[in-house]
């Protein structure tokens, strides 16, 4: 598996709106720590290591 | 002038003077410099395979202090084959159930309970001092039965040449200095190595700024027997993590992270130390103060184990974090890797060559201690604001998903490394289990009469399975045992068809002395296993 770096969302705005919707009201440091929780749920549902790894480094770059 | 450094738990070799104080230097097979576990569990192996060994300690016996306390597996099965290993487990807590808490609230537990099979357990708590006078006491079985392994206390190693091929020795005790010869010198000499710093080498890791309190308290509670840790523990002063576990005797084990900038005496002090127990185990609770200690650590080894005739082993050349008790235990995995092998090559059976391979795997298996250390240790401890907030979800998740509870790193236990790709393995051409692979350790199993590993000496093995071997007795004067077993008769839980066959019918596996796979086929012919073993030896062609 390669990842996946191509429109994969249906209804992205919809998406979106969900994503800043449960930060609504969180004071930074709880909104930072949502945000961790996320992406280890998410990195786990993936799975893959090469994937995981190609996607840290997107992420990474500037 | 020999200083006395530290008080003793148990006085098991008192100074002696000896009678060749004032005649010229006598020469020795093999010194090794430090009685404790490494060098003890060294002296018992080279002496019962018939080297003559020296110990030289600077005290007289064993310091006080439970300091290590928990044996892993591989641990007992070498004491067991050194001939330790009743007293250690009859003296030892087995425990299996670990807890994780997060504050107040349980994360999730974990039982290491091992499959079935296995004569030793995980792991047993008992305090070092007990696991050195247990190999102590062996060896003095071992000496009245003509075992050549001489024991002399509080001579002190001051100075030390290596001149062509051999090393000069000054020696200190109360009686004045004296000079030895030694073909080969370990250094069991600890991670503060004296040995190490007069040959000048260096010793580089990583610090942790971190200082850890370990109260060690006798009392009679009834807290089950289990290893409890906490993260952010929710008692008064009691750091950034807190851990309990059960010794023998009525011990317990508590051990909390103070954190980087503390002063050291105060914290020490007894009342001080007082407050944190009693707001951990509640106000009441009556306990002796034991033994307490503060200790920082560092994650490090030596670019090279062995420098030409001198030979570093355990805490010398290694020294990790204590989370995932790895100090000990792979200290006493260097001493069984290194004893067949000097053995060997002082008998003039192996080149000296081979004594590289003894630097080369146990530099793999220090690296891989090293790394699971430091991953604990970061997790334990996280260095930054996001790697705490990182760390902290996956507390919060593990308490209602499974799926974070493997990144949940209190410590990886330890367990004996795999020599994968080494410079002694043989060919692997067997369909067989990875875990029995070639650089394995061997996985006990129980037979119809006992114990696998029980059946496997300190030598090379021929083992095999439902097939014929060639026999050969030795290869270039190299003794070969042999293990042959018949699975429908000696295999009645199919469990060394599972550990070892998988899904192949039969197979031939060559063991070193120390247990590890050195080559395993279907089949194999009296040529194939000479090649295998010569290669072993370190002679050998590549495959």
């Amino acid at each position: 598996m390669t990842l996946n770096l191509e429109p994969n969302i249906a209804d992205p705005d919809g998406f979106y709106d969900e994503l800043l919707a449960v930060h609504q009201g969180l004071s930074d440091a709880d909104s930072q720590a949502l945000n961790a929780r996320l992406i280890l749920v998410l990195a786990n549902h993936v799975g893959d290591r090469q994937v995981l790894r190609a996607a840290l480094k997107v992420a990474a770059k500037r | 002038m020999v200083d006395i450094r530290y008080d003793l738990a148990f006085k098991l070799y008192p100074y002696e003077p000896i009678a060749t104080q004032t005649q010229p230097a006598q020469r020795r097979p093999v010194v090794i410099v430090g009685g404790g576990p490494v060098g003890m569990a060294t002296a018992l192996d080279l002496g019962r395979k018939g080297t003559p060994v020296l110990v030289l300690d600077d005290h007289e016996g064993v310091g006080q202090g439970s300091r290590a306390i928990c044996f892993a597996k591989r641990t007992l099965e070498i004491a067991d084959r050194l001939g330790a290993g009743q007293r250690m487990r009859d003296k030892g807590v087995v425990w299996n159930v670990g807890r994780v808490f997060h504050g107040p609230e349980q994360v999730f537990e974990f039982n290491l309970a091992p499959e079935g099979g296995h004569k030793n357990p995980a792991f047993i708590n008992l305090q070092q001092p007990y696991f050195e006078k247990f190999l102590v006491d062996e060896i003095r079985v071992a000496q009245d039965e003509g075992v050549p392994i001489e024991i002399r206390g509080r001579h002190a190693l001051t100075g030390l040449e290596v001149v062509g091929d051999h090393v000069r020795l000054e020696v200190d005790t109360p009686d004045g200095p004296y000079q030895l010869e030694a073909d080969w010198l370990i250094a069991c000499d600890g991670a503060r190595s004296p040995i190490r710093d007069m040959m000048g080498l260096s010793f580089d890791g990583r610090v942790f700024e971190d200082n850890f309190l370990i109260a060690d308290v006798k009392m009679m509670a009834d807290f089950p027997t289990e290893r409890w840790f906490w993260f952010e523990p929710p008692f008064k002063d009691s750091g950034q993590s807190a851990l309990l576990h059960k010794q023998p005797d009525d011990i317990w084990r508590i051990d909390f992270q103070l954190g980087w900038d503390i002063d050291r005496a105060k914290e020490l002090r007894e009342d001080n130390i007082r407050a944190r127990v009693d707001a951990m185990l509640g106000e009441g609770a009556e306990y002796e103060l034991e033994w307490t200690s503060i200790y920082t650590f560092q994650c490090r080894r030596m670019a090279q184990f062995r420098h030409d005739r001198v030979i570093f082993a355990g805490d010398s050349a290694h020294q990790v974090s204590p989370f995932g008790a790895r100090g000990a235990n792979s200290g006493v995995q260097d001493a069984e890797n290194l004893a067949w092998k000097l053995d060997l090559v002082v008998k003039g059976l192996a080149p000296d060559t081979l004594l590289d391979s003894y630097a080369q795997e146990r530099a793999h298996g220090a690296d891989e201690n090293i790394l699971n250390s430091t991953r604990a240790t970061d997790f334990l401890t996280p260095k930054s604001e996001m790697s705490k907030r990182f760390r902290n979800a996956v507390l919060e998740l593990a308490r209602d998903h499974a799926f974070a509870r493997p990144l949940v790193n209190s410590g990886r236990l330890s367990v004996p490394c795999v020599y994968d790709g080494l410079s002694l393995n043989g060919p692997d051409r067997l369909d067989g289990p990875a875990r029995t692979r070639v650089g394995a350790p061997c996985v006990d199993a129980t037979l119809a009469d006992g114990f696998l590993l029980d059946r496997l000496p300190g030598q090379f093995v021929v083992l095999s399975l439902d097939v014929d071997a060639p026999q050969i007795e030795e290869v270039d004067g190299v003794p070969i045992h042999h293990v042959s077993l018949d699975l429908s008769v000696d295999d009645p839980n199919d469990m060394v068809r599972a550990r070892y066959l998988g899904d192949a019918p039969y197979a031939i596996y060559l063991l070193r002395p120390d247990q590890h796979v050195a080559a395993r086929w279907n089949t194999a012919g009296a040529d194939d296993i000479r090649a295998a073993l010569r290669i072993a030896l370190g002679k050998g062609a590549e495959i």
